[in-house]
């Protein structure tokens, strides 16, 4: 493991089958061995049928065996940590931030500044968007804590590799056989 | 096809895969299931048990010993968690299992019903994968799956829980030609460079040991392993869950390694140069402390489970694979080496600790007892155990020459195994002879099920190593918690009078000279027996590793003076 892994957490990607219980089965795995799952989100993927999920888990956590032993799912069509990879990660944030006369124009500036949009205002309050990695998130909610933040909501990262390499490659499939019938030595 | 009730549905699959018995206990929520049992005889036989648990043990004992997927039924809620620890003893020693429960009617899902329990929840962290079944068209679909994921890969249990009002709804069957399931495909052939790579550290070793495992009986690869031991030069040692994967009696056989495996094994372990795995997964139980583990060993990891791959040991070469496979593979490119260092050096070993003795002692031995199971029998039987002192034994004093012919809990050491697992395999060997090797404590866990015994006549022997107490246990308050011994005696019942009552043969032997003689009676009786075998009530179980000790530190056989053991943890 390499110093640069040991202070990224982990980012875990899946392609799974778009059914009840799976998240349940895979968030087991993980539930097991006591891990904490920072951020998770979930949606299709470009296949009708599969939904496609991005895990965030903590640096230290031993991630290798949970990830093997969800691969193992059979709901499972495909899982692997790219933290060491080359990747494009992404989440999306909305702040609602009380505001009046007086700060509203700072809170624009700011937002400005973070390529962030309004989406939302009233007389007393703002929504704020922002998309970018988790670190751009973390700052302008830093920014803004000399205002009042109403609530924040995150989608959670979603990432995928750069490149025009899919992140699942399927690979090939083998027929399992049975081996029947008594045997003696 | 005409339509079928999604219960004549499950009883169709059922046939068309093969199965031909079933343990199982109706209720109210499989009921309509149980309805439709009659049409499907005698093509499949439907066992009674008393208690749900036994139901599941006895499937998926016959599961291993007829290398068949075992099928038990269970109704809803208290039926279903019933069947959960029989489930998971499945799940940790890779059986595969096909468990039909019944739920609650669809609408009354999640509204807390009489007798609901969320099992399919309940049972995600110990099924390979279960199925809440809401669409009766969906169910051969469903069983088909659950029987190909059950047998295929790593063997595993799998749960199929399908609500009253589904199994009457009524739909056309619609067998699938083929299973398509698009995250799991278990990959059964080595990469072949790995294989060239484990061939040349054969070639090198000095000190080369065999590790055969449960997944070299899975994958019947009896010859292959031989060939490999045999072409090789290479001594066999064999998990506890390997025994009988192996001939008992071969030369190159060493026994059991680790907790209480022979002290000889766990240093040649120790001195190893190269570890052959076959089909084992370096269970805490045969490593003892995982750092010092084989320090000098070099690793071949043939295993069909990715997961266990580098869970615990790192192996220098990975066969990835259906075990018989690998070892084919494997057999063509190993050459024979002459090893006499080696085996010179096993030979004393084995000659200066020969912990596996029967002493000679007024008291009946229960080291003595399963040897003269071993005599009565020639090894010519299937030796079924429970979990603790006993089932050590059983493992260390007999010599299992058939091969399949252990059965015993493993992975999860569950008391109780040993009489429902019996029942199970007496159904898939009926002509053959089953002696049930029991704890006192786990056989009163799961005893009820003498009545379903009684009322079969199947045949099997039981021999109850009755030493008045959970031994095993008390073996560790004995050992490690300063002789403190809490809740371990038992006032056991009269077992020979208790056999009666259930209409069976009940025996007892309290003297040394008894234990033969009840062993040829039982062996003549034609129907079910109880042997009680009133044994030396403190007698410990050795070797032995303790707890968080290193396989070096095993303790061989000490004096009873100075038994007490530190324990380094």
């Amino acid at each position: 493991m390499s110093q640069r892994d040991k202070i990224r957490p982990h980012t875990i990607i899946a392609l799974v089958e778009d059914r009840p219980g799976v998240l349940n089965r895979i968030v087991s795995k993980w539930r097991q061995r006591g891990f904490n799952i920072e951020s998770l989100a979930v949606g299709h993927s470009e296949t009708a049928g599969l939904s496609r999920m991005t895990f965030v888990v903590d640096a230290n956590t031993d991630a290798e065996q949970v990830v093997k032993q969800v691969d193992k799912l059979v709901e499972v069509v495909n899982i692997r940590d790219i933290s060491a990879e080359e990747i494009v990660s992404r989440e999306m944030a909305m702040i609602k931030v009380r505001v009046d006369a007086g700060n509203r124009s700072h809170i624009i500036e700011i937002a400005d500044l973070f390529r962030a949009s309004i989406v939302d205002v009233s007389s007393e309050s703002v929504i704020l968007e922002v998309t970018g990695d988790g670190a751009k998130v973390d700052a302008l909610f830093e920014l803004l804590s000399d205002y009042t933040v109403i609530e924040l909501v995150r989608t959670g990262r979603v990432a995928m590799l750069r490149g025009s390499a899919s992140s699942h490659p399927r690979d090939g499939h083998e027929e399992p056989e049975r081996y029947e019938g008594p045997h003696t030595w | 096809m005409a339509e079928l009730t999604g219960a004549q549905m499950v009883m169709e699959s059922l046939v068309r895969e093969g199965t031909e018995h079933i343990f199982g206990l109706p209720g109210g929520a499989n009921l309509p299931l149980y309805d439709a049992i009659p049409q499907y005889y005698p093509k499949v036989r439907h066992y009674l048990v008393k208690h749900e648990q036994c139901a599941a043990h006895a499937a998926d004992a016959y599961a291993r010993v007829s290398g068949k997927v075992g099928v038990c039924f269970a109704t809803s809620g208290p039926g279903a968690t019933n069947i959960v620890t029989g489930i998971a003893n499945a799940w940790m020693d890779s059986v595969p299992l096909v468990c039909v429960t019944g739920a609650v009617i669809s609408a009354l899902l999640g509204r807390d019903g009489f007798q609901e329990a969320d099992i399919t929840g309940i049972t995600i962290p110990i099924t390979k994968h279960n199925y809440l079944v809401l669409d009766v068209a969906e169910i051969p679909k469903v069983m088909r799956e659950a029987f190909h994921i059950a047998s295929t890969g790593r063997p595993g249990p799998v749960l199929v829980d399908i609500p009253r009002d589904v199994f009457q709804q009524k739909a056309e069957f619609v067998w699938p030609e083929k299973v398509e399931l698009k995250g799991y495909r278990p990959r059964l052939y080595a990469d072949p460079a790995e294989v060239v790579k484990a061939a040349e550290l054969i070639a090198e070793a000095k000190r080369p040991v065999i590790l055969s495992g449960h997944g070299v009986i899975i994958s019947q690869a009896y010859d292959e392993i031989r060939e490999l031991a045999e072409k090789g030069n290479i001594p066999v040692i064999t998990t506890l869950l390997g025994i009988s994967g192996f001939p008992g009696t071969h030369p190159l056989y060493l026994g059991m390694p680790g907790m209480h495996g022979m002290y000889w094994n766990n240093i040649a372990i120790h001195e190893s140069d190269l570890l052959i795995a076959a089909g084992m997964r370096f269970d805490d139980r045969i490593t003892g402390r995982l750092k010092d583990f084989a320090p000098n060993a070099k690793i071949i990891h043939m295993e069909i489970d990715p997961a266990e791959i580098g869970k615990n040991v790192r192996p220098t070469a990975t066969l990835q694979g259906d075990v018989r496979n690998s070892l084919r593979e494997l057999n063509k490119l190993v050459k024979s080496v002459e090893r006499p260092d080696w085996f010179a050096r096993i030979e004393g070993l084995r000659r200066d600790h020969p912990s596996i003795t029967v002493r000679e002692t007024p008291d009946v031995l229960p080291q003595y007892v399963i040897q003269k199971l071993y005599e009565a029998t020639g090894g010519d039987c299937y030796v079924v155990t429970g979990v603790g002192q006993h089932q050590m034994w059983a493992a260390q004093f007999f010599w299992y020459d058939k091969p399949n012919s252990f059965v015993t809990s493993g992975g999860l050491g569950t008391m109780g195994f040993e009489v429902p697992a019996a029942m199970g395999v007496q159904v898939a060997k009926p002509g053959e002879l089953v002696w049930s090797v029991c704890g006192d404590g786990g056989f009163q866990m799961t005893l009820q099920e003498l009545a379903t015994i009684a009322e079969y006549d199947w045949p099997i022997k039981f021999a109850i190593i009755n030493n008045n107490s959970l031994g095993m246990v008390r073996q560790w308050q004995q050992l490690f918690y300063s002789n403190n011994i809490v809740a371990t005696p038992m006032r056991n019942p009269d077992f020979v009078k208790l056999a009666e009552a259930f209409g069976i043969l009940g025996l007892r032997a309290t003297r040394r000279e008894e234990v033969e003689p009840v062993i040829r009676q039982a062996m003549e009786h034609d129907g079910p027996v109880v042997c009680d075998f009133q044994v030396k009530e403190d007698e410990n179980c050795y070797p032995m590793v303790p707890p968080g000790a290193s396989l070096e530190e095993t303790v061989d056989l000490p004096t009873y003076e100075d038994e007490r053991v530190e324990v380094t943890a």
